[in-house]
């Protein structure tokens, strides 16, 4: 009996191991081949070892481009939608007031509706109005339509426990309500908006289908793999995605590493109390 | 005299500022999706945008003169104020404009101007002509949701009960492939199970080519281009999506309560199905709307991965609406997929209750 339930125990950690390796599966093969050195236009089949698509990962002008009005794009939309979506998460975790429920509801369908749902009503609403060209501008409002959902969702579920009495004690003790906001609210809920604005930041970069239908002649990182596929698959676009993987897992690893500090610095004053 | 007039007055308003304000919101709105898709035609724009001004520049005085209750009442709404203006114009006004389309007609094939006239038979091109890709999408994409089930469930329970102090890095692993891009990971698949690559070469290695071709997963030697490699795509694709809420509902699963369990001699099996699988069952329910909405509006998995004989609705949209410049049949195909993915979701909320999506 015990030794039938080890083997089930066992079966399955395999089973889950097997499951980890195969979210691995195209990451193992997008960064060794990255190191390869295609023979033709397609980075398909290995060849040989080369470090040469790493020593010159800018050498494709336009994907380089591309990245770049990404980039940009992120970094607009995800300031806009940062603000927007965190003022809304405030006023729905600080605030009992009429209609809240109702503003919980819509928040979320804009996440139940399909991406191509999204990105071709977008595109319609830009067709009826005449004046408006498609380009880095309509992908950002774009962007920033479905990335203020997610802020305002994820900062509220991150400032879920905050103690909004905090704000009382500051006003008693003479504190405007501006300041008060500033030196007690805002440093608190700050890393809740940040990984909020990270996660908004990701989803724009990687965006591919919203930005598809409202992108007209500017081109995306996304749009310009999507476009490569179809005639070349430079190895440059592997280094290129091995690159951010690495950052994205560099900032993964400081912000668990700072945020288990602070957890770890928060208790000591605590105990010092 | 003035002030004794006055002072009440301001009172009431006061009292009833959080009416006024969520009038606002809601007349704001309205406004912005009224201008947006076009329910009012020339002449009448000017009138609306002064509503819109007249509103805003209203809610700011009262904040002005309505002393600190108004105030009070008043400052969720305007918190909320920017962001839900921007989804009414950008949300909520673009899918009047898509039903709109849906039922317009287009005078001829190159033209751009649409008028709206009640045109049904959009409606029923789009069965006619695309029923085979809506097949596709609800199947496929309820298929991959029941696989990443299959896959996540047991990967976040291990994770959640069995990781100890790794816990947080073993989620982090889980994650981390999906920092590439999206069409990276989709195209680096369709390398990886090309007819050359390395996976049908191992299959016929080991002689599974055979088994896979009568389990329907190969078709004449070929991996890719078959059904079975853009369900896997979506899979592999929407699976962080099933796995990180399922996570979620086991993590805050009492431990305790399967000790008391066990230590009443109820087996682990039984322990499993009487209190752990219930309670991370909103789990579960959040990841299956998580996983299929976004699979069955997927176009780039049956791209990459399938052929013309697995395309999805979404590959019909794109193809009718960018490339046909056919709007409104490809809006009609949206709206139906909107409709029915809203009806689908609803009916799932009643039979499973209302579950936690936020």
């Amino acid at each position: 009996m015990r030794k039938r339930s080890k083997i089930a125990r066992w079966a399955l950690n395999i089973y889950a191991g097997m499951g980890m390796f195969y979210l691995f599966v195209p990451i193992l093969f997008i960064v060794a081949f990255s190191f390869n050195k295609p023979r033709g236009n397609y980075n398909i089949v290995w060849q040989s070892f080369t470090f040469d698509n790493w020593l010159s990962p800018f050498s494709e002008r336009s994907l380089t481009a591309a990245l770049w009005v990404s980039l940009r794009i992120g970094a607009v939309s995800t300031i806009v939608s940062t603000i927007l979506g965190s003022l809304i998460a405030i006023a729905l975790s600080r605030y009992k007031f009429r209609g809240s429920e109702g503003i919980n509801l819509f928040l979320v369908l804009p996440l139940t509706t399909p991406e191509i749902v999204l990105g071709s009503s977008l595109a319609t609403l830009f067709l009826g109005q005449n004046f408006i060209n498609f380009g880095f501008v309509t992908i950002v409002i774009a962007h920033i339509m479905f990335q203020v959902s997610f802020v305002a969702l994820t900062v509220r579920a991150r400032i879920r426990g905050f103690d909004w009495t905090l704000e009382q004690a500051a006003q008693d003790l003479g504190a405007s309500p501006w300041r008060t906001f500033w030196r007690v609210t805002f440093p608190l809920i700050l890393p809740g908006i940040l990984a909020a604005g990270l996660l908004a930041f990701a989803l724009s970069i990687d965006d591919f289908i919203i930005t598809f239908f409202n992108a007209g002649s500017t081109v995306t990182f996304p749009l310009q793999i999507y476009g490569a596929a179809r005639v070349r698959i430079p190895p440059q676009i592997n280094v290129l995605a091995s690159m951010i993987l690495f950052a994205s897992v560099a900032i993964l690893l400081v912000g668990t590493i700072s945020g288990a500090r602070r957890q770890a610095s928060m208790l000591g004053s605590r105990n010092t109390k | 005299m003035n002030t004794t007039l006055l002072v009440p007055a301001r009172q009431r308003v006061g009292r009833n500022a959080d009416r006024v304000g969520l009038g606002a919101l809601i007349v704001a709105s309205t406004c912005l999706v009224a201008l947006g898709a076009g329910w009012v035609g020339g002449a009448f724009r000017p009138v609306v945008v002064l509503v819109l001004v007249a509103v805003v520049v209203g809610l700011l005085v009262l904040v002005a003169i309505g002393g600190p209750q108004a105030r009070r009442l008043l400052a969720p709404y305007g918190l909320l104020q920017p962001g839900i203006l921007w989804l009414a114009l950008f949300f909520l006004a673009p899918v009047w404009s898509l039903l709109r389309i849906s039922l317009s007609t287009k005078p001829s094939r190159f033209s751009v101007d649409y008028t709206f006239s009640w045109a049904f038979e959009n409606y029923t091109t789009a069965f006619r002509d695309f029923g085979k890709q809506f097949e596709h999408a609800f199947v496929y994409a309820a298929v991959a949701t029941v696989l990443t089930v299959l896959i996540g469930y047991p990967l976040a329970y291990v994770i959640a009960f069995r990781g100890g102090k790794y816990k947080n890095i073993l989620l982090g692993l889980v994650v981390i492939p999906f920092f590439t891009s999206y069409l990276i990971r989709t195209i680096a698949w369709s390398t990886i199970l090309a007819d050359r690559g390395p996976t049908v070469a191992i299959l016929h290695n080991v002689g599974l080519v055979r088994l896979f071709e009568v389990l329907h997963i190969m078709n004449n030697g070929q991996l890719l281009n078959t059904p079975a490699a853009v369900i896997g795509g979506l899979t592999y694709n929407f699976l962080p999506f099933m796995l990180l809420p399922i996570y979620v509902s086991l993590e805050k699963i009492d431990t305790n309560l399967v000790n008391a369990a066990n230590d009443l001699y109820s087996s682990s099996v039984r322990a499993f199905r009487k209190i752990v699988l219930p309670l991370s069952i909103p789990g579960v329910f959040a990841g299956t709307l998580l996983t299929f909405i976004p699979a069955a509006g997927d176009f780039v998995n049956a791209q990459f991965l399938g052929s013309p004989n697995t395309t999805m609705i979404g590959n019909s949209i794109q193809d009718q609406f960018l490339k046909q410049n056919n709007y409104p049949v490809a809006s009609a195909m949206a709206a139906v997929l909107m409709v029915s993915i809203a009806s689908l979701v609803l009916i799932y909320t009643r039979l499973f209750g209302t579950g936690d999506l936020a």
